[in-house]
């Protein structure tokens, strides 16, 4: 990633633990990335890589208990997150850094107009009169595309798709520098998905916003973002450039991954699944965490754990056998 | 040409809303044959899983019939219910809300052959549910599990386990894939073209996701708001989309691949109400080739091409021929 750049968010060796009934949950162990300026950043995994952990924990909303953050440090513009007071904290949390949810209906008060959410908002972070939040809540609806007139209706009477977008505009009702968005088109039908993605890339454009993409679907990666980070089993085992992990794959996982998707250009005539199954991370294996669902793997993957290496000045990966593989 | 299994036709289901009747199937034919996969795609509510469920009798029929291998089962008694459910299964999206927390894996799969008495002994059915549970690729430890130890790629295979267990014909398998993560969604996907080779299966998959039918299925059907828009073998469909909404649908998959030319057909708007829908081609709101035309009358099934039929007044005009 470019060097000369000052990262807007930096996160540091965090580590993420959850302390359950007598069993420690290692959600994210060591993972360290940057956001820069108008960029967005993807972060792939599948359910229990610790992608949503690593998203609380910017925000320090981990719940806790049963989560600590271990260690680590997370820096906004070179303030470490993780020392602030609280009350600057609720300053930090929409102001600068801001989050938007998988399930729109979750992030939204049903017994409240959606307008006055998005005006709330603004009252609580910034000093306006109330006549200037109601009309800039009013021009909020309107960059998400929803009439202004329909500022005194409710979540219930919105669509799934437009519920989104109520939410982005809330989370973008004061500006902030860097949006979180954990799987924000998961629960949307295609052809909204694709309305609600063409209108993130021009608000993000817009407002020259930094973004954390998490999600599942390196599809939406593949429209969205610049940089991609593949986490496993709470570690990052593959990081960069958008070209470097779709065009010169090297980490079994991520390989891995790509061959479970089916090809809508060329037909297979079955698919080539990972075999096994995530790691408990209450009780993680040696090693490199992916050995045991590897088909690369040599003893030595199994005792000891693999560094991070560089492939070239962007593109990194934590494997012992990246150079003897390649992807079909 | 393989046989008929199941026959569809003018299928209809409306529910009384307070508001008047909601269209949630209206008026679908087709047929599927024995051995192959009929996909049905579409968006949330555009009634693929209510005709899932009409056609295995989990909801009343408004009008129209069913025949299954020939003979109208569309209001069947409950005796030959009975004898027809051990030939329909169906596989559920979310393995868990279907499978009895209290049960254990030897027992949910063991069930139905319990309740249709068809092992002679206590060791005759442990046998059977072993065999089952190893054609689904459950390791027999796996016995005495109950269903929240189980991830959830577990899960689905027990879920199929149990729909496998009486060897029906027909499985309608309701998003069986979606509530899977991609890594273990490629395995359920294999496991189910590994049955339907070995036990000679009969799918109807319904899904919304465009790539997965494309992988498991024979010929594929669109569904908008209820009708169907367009049918079509599997190759045909991806090679020549013919109806707009059919066109952006597949436009609007992210695809995982750098560098493609995308010309992306956006949709505008969203779903209209199918409650009292009025004669009109339900598509034509959020159309970009909408007329008048389309405004005032239904569209109905054509064929254009062989095997290849679609509902849209301006078919010809739009793809030139």
């Amino acid at each position: 990633m470019d060097t000369h750049e000052q990262p807007v968010l930096e996160v540091k060796d965090l580590v993420v633990r959850y302390y359950v009934e007598g069993s420690v949950v290692e959600a994210v162990n060591g993972i360290s990335f940057s956001l820069y300026k108008g960029k967005t950043l993807g972060l792939i995994g599948e359910t229990g890589a610790g992608k949503t952990t690593t998203a609380l924990s910017l925000l320090r909303l981990v719940p806790d208990p049963p989560g600590v953050i271990e260690s680590g440090e997370i820096l906004y513009k070179g303030k470490n997150v993780l020392s602030l007071p609280e009350k600057e904290v609720r300053q930090y949390r929409g102001n600068d850094v801001a989050m938007i949810f998988q399930d729109p209906m979750s992030s939204l008060n049903p017994v409240m107009h959606v307008g006055d959410q998005i005006r709330e908002s603004i009252e609580i972070h910034e000093n306006v009169s109330k006549y200037e939040a109601l009309d800039r809540a009013k021009r909020m609806l309107e960059s998400v595309e929803i009439p202004s007139s329909r500022y005194y209706e409710y979540p219930h009477q919105f669509s799934g798709g437009m519920k989104q977008r109520v939410v982005i505009a809330m989370a973008l009702a004061c500006s902030p520098q860097v949006l979180i968005a954990d799987e924000p088109t998961t629960a949307l039908d295609v052809t909204i998905q694709a309305q609600v993605l063409d209108m993130m890339r021009q608000l993000i454009d817009e407002y020259k916003m930094s973004m954390l993409m998490i999600t599942h679907d390196l599809g939406v990666v593949a429209e969205i973002c610049d940089f991609v980070a593949i986490i496993y089993a709470g570690e990052i085992v593959e990081s960069g450039t958008i070209e470097d992990i779709f065009n010169n794959t090297k980490h079994p996982y991520t390989i891995g991954l790509f061959n479970s998707l089916p090809d809508l250009d060329s037909p297979t005539s079955r698919l080539n699944a990972i075999p096994g199954l995530m790691p408990n991370p209450s009780d993680l294996p040696t090693g490199c965490r992916f050995h045991p669902r590897c088909q690369h793997a040599t003893t030595l993957c199994s005792t000891e754990k693999p560094h991070k290496e560089d492939v070239s000045a962007t593109h990194t990966v934590s494997c012992w056998n990246y150079k003897e593989i390649e992807r079909q | 040409m393989e046989k008929t299994l199941l026959e569809v036709k003018n299928l209809k289901k409306y529910f009384s809303t307070s508001a008047g009747p909601l269209h949630a199937v209206d008026s679908i034919s087709f047929k599927l044959r024995r051995g192959t996969t009929l996909g049905v795609v579409g968006e949330s509510g555009c009634g693929k899983s209510t005709l899932g469920r009409l056609i295995l009798h989990l909801l009343p029929v408004t009008d129209g019939q069913i025949f299954y291998d020939g003979e109208d089962i569309t209001n069947p008694n409950r005796k030959k219910l009975r004898l027809l459910r051990r030939n329909m299964q169906m596989v559920f999206q979310d393995p868990y809300s279907s499978l009895n927390p209290r049960q254990t894996v030897a027992d949910i799969i063991g069930e139905p052959l319990v309740i249709y008495k068809v092992s002679e002994s206590k060791k005759d059915l442990g046998i059977r549910t072993r065999d089952i549970m190893e054609i689904v690729g459950l390791p027999s430890r796996y016995e005495t599990t109950y269903p929240h130890e189980l991830d959830g790629g577990r899960r689905q295979r027990v879920g199929l386990g149990r729909a496998i267990a009486l060897n029906p014909q027909l499985i309608v398998c309701d998003e069986p894939v979606s509530a899977l993560d991609v890594s273990i969604q490629a395995q359920i996907l294999n496991l189910l073209q590994d049955l339907q080779k070995q036990l000679g299966l009969t799918y109807l998959f319904i899904t919304h996701d465009l790539s997965v039918v494309k992988h498991i299925s024979d010929e594929i059907m669109v569904m908008y708001l209820g009708v169907m828009v367009e049918k079509s073998p599997t190759d045909d469909l991806f090679k020549w989309q013919l109806h707009p909404y059919t066109k952006a649908l597949l436009s609007a998959i992210p695809q995982a691949k750098l560098g493609i030319k995308k010309d992306r057909i956006l949709l505008r708007g969203e779903l209209s109400s199918p409650i009292n829908p009025p004669n009109a081609c339900r598509f034509a709101p959020r159309c970009n080739y909408a007329i008048d035309m389309c405004y005032r009358s239904n569209p109905s099934l054509e064929k254009v091409l062989p095997d290849h039929f679609v509902a849209c007044h301006r078919v010809r005009e739009i793809n030139e021929f």
